[in-house]
């Protein structure tokens, strides 16, 4: 799935790691994946240059769906995530 | 004040190498003798010049090339950038680059510096180039030049630097750096670069080859020395200590190879069953034999340097909290593998079994320990 042309994915949590060092993106989503229903969409969002290779890397590891890059609100780089397991 | 650990291991060989025994008194005897000028006439200048070729001739049996191909740089990044643009400038077919997405930050830069565009080619998750990718973007109108390392310096995966089937009129330029010595030169290549400190040479030694055949023009201002290709004046005594090094590295490779390769997969099998959530990464067959890179998810790699480093185990790391330009190892990123948390071991000459399972003993308790400091 990709995100919609201009818009944003529909995501039932988004997390707020505009300010943390790697590898804080990562652990915070590991630390909320619980938060979402199965089959539900999780964001990161975060400056960290890392995060665009470690969330997909994540998810690859730890066997959740990678869905895609978008822009948060204010334009910051988000990385959403569905919950599978 | 924390007690010093009973025992230092250094396991980054890929940095840098202690002095090869056989060099040490090669050097001391040559800081007397080898001096002088080389270029002049007169009994020290022609001492100088003698020990010189010698180190030449030396080098070409080592690597297997002709004497007259062989020129000693001041480092190994001046030979990458000193091959990789002579044969740009010598191009008649263009100005662009094609490289793999995981070479050295010495061809990248050189890149950037002086080609007329810029072709990446990319990589498959052990970080193996695109060989077909390769071969077609070399085809393209304007290419110049081809740059492929012959193994990753960071992930140890041997690349097909052999074989390529490139335009007549496009050279090969490859980054030899993190296995001359090691492992014998593949052939295909106008012009390679080598690092001496690398195969425990002295540091400030860097090889340039350059094929006979080879279209190379000096991309730099030119100097009046012995070598046409070398500007400034030789550092004798450190080109034959290099030269020493190389020969004893060649001739107990095959023991040397076969032991490390066992270690390291040896370090692979333990790391990835009893550290939970670890990626080992790199081919674990088709590899550099010393060195292996793996990454610990939640681990923060600077947290992970300093505490090895506490428990008396020296590694280096990839992951952007340690590097000066705090952006994640380029190499890993092209990977797609994980780059917080990284390790990249590469063992010494001396590295013994018993090293390598203290490392492999301290590792999950380390991790656990940062892992805990985040509450995962």
């Amino acid at each position: 799935m990709t995100p919609p042309p201009g818009g944003r994915l529909d995501v039932a949590l988004e997390l707020d790691c505009r300010d943390v060092p790697c590898p804080m993106p990562v652990i915070e989503l590991a630390r909320h994946l619980g938060d979402v229903e199965v089959g539900e969409l999780l964001a990161v969002v975060a400056h960290d240059p890392a995060a665009a290779v470690d969330v997909p890397a994540w998810c690859r590891m730890k066997a959740q769906d990678y869905v895609g890059a978008d822009t948060a609100d204010d334009g910051a780089p988000r990385y959403v995530v569905r919950r599978l397991t | 004040m924390t007690a010093p650990p009973a025992r230092s291991v250094d396991l980054d060989s890929a940095s840098s190498a202690p002095l090869h025994p056989a060099a040490r008194e090669v050097l001391l005897a040559a800081l007397d003798r080898g001096y002088a000028d080389p270029r002049r006439l007169h009994r020290t200048g022609r001492d100088a010049r003698l020990l010189l070729d010698n180190a030449r001739e030396a080098t070409a049996g080592a690597l297997g090339v002709r004497p007259d191909e062989v020129t000693f740089t001041p480092s190994g990044t001046h030979a990458v950038h000193l091959g990789l643009l002579g044969l740009l400038r010598g191009s008649r077919r263009g100005s662009a680059v094609v490289h793999s997405a995981v070479e050295h930050s010495a061809v990248r830069h050189a890149v950037a510096w002086g080609a007329d565009g810029d072709r990446e080619v990319r990589v498959d998750r052990s970080g193996l180039v695109d060989r077909d990718g390769l071969v077609d973007d070399a085809r393209s109108p304007g290419v110049g030049v081809v740059a492929l390392q012959t193994a990753n310096h960071e992930v140890g995966t041997l690349q097909p630097v052999d074989g390529l089937e490139l335009p007549d009129d496009v050279p090969l330029f490859t980054d030899a750096c993190a296995s001359m010595g090691r492992l014998p030169l593949p052939g295909g290549w106008a012009a390679a670069a080598g690092s001496a400190h690398k195969w425990g040479g002295p540091a400030g030694v860097g090889v340039l080859l350059v094929r006979k055949r080879a279209r190379w023009r000096n991309p730099f201002p030119g100097d009046d020395r012995a070598d046409e290709r070398s500007t400034g004046f030789e550092n004798v005594p450190a080109v034959l200590a290099a030269a020493a090094a190389l020969q004893a590295v060649v001739a107990e490779r095959d023991e040397v190879n076969a032991r490390q390769h066992e270690l390291v997969d040896v370090v692979r099998r333990r790391v990835a069953a009893e550290v939970p959530d670890v990626e080992v990464v790199g081919d674990p067959d088709r590899r550099l034999p010393h060195l292996v890179t793996f990454s610990c998810l939640y681990v923060d790699g600077e947290a992970l340097v300093t505490e090895l480093d506490r428990r008396g185990f020296g590694i280096a790391s990839g992951s952007a909290c340690t590097a000066s330009t705090l952006t994640p190892s380029h190499v890993l990123e092209a990977m797609g593998v994980l780059t917080h948390g990284n390790v990249r071991l590469s063992l010494q000459r001396e590295t013994n079994r018993a090293d390598v399972d203290a490392f492999c003993d301290a590792l999950p308790g380390v991790v656990a320990e940062i892992r805990s400091r985040v509450g995962l």
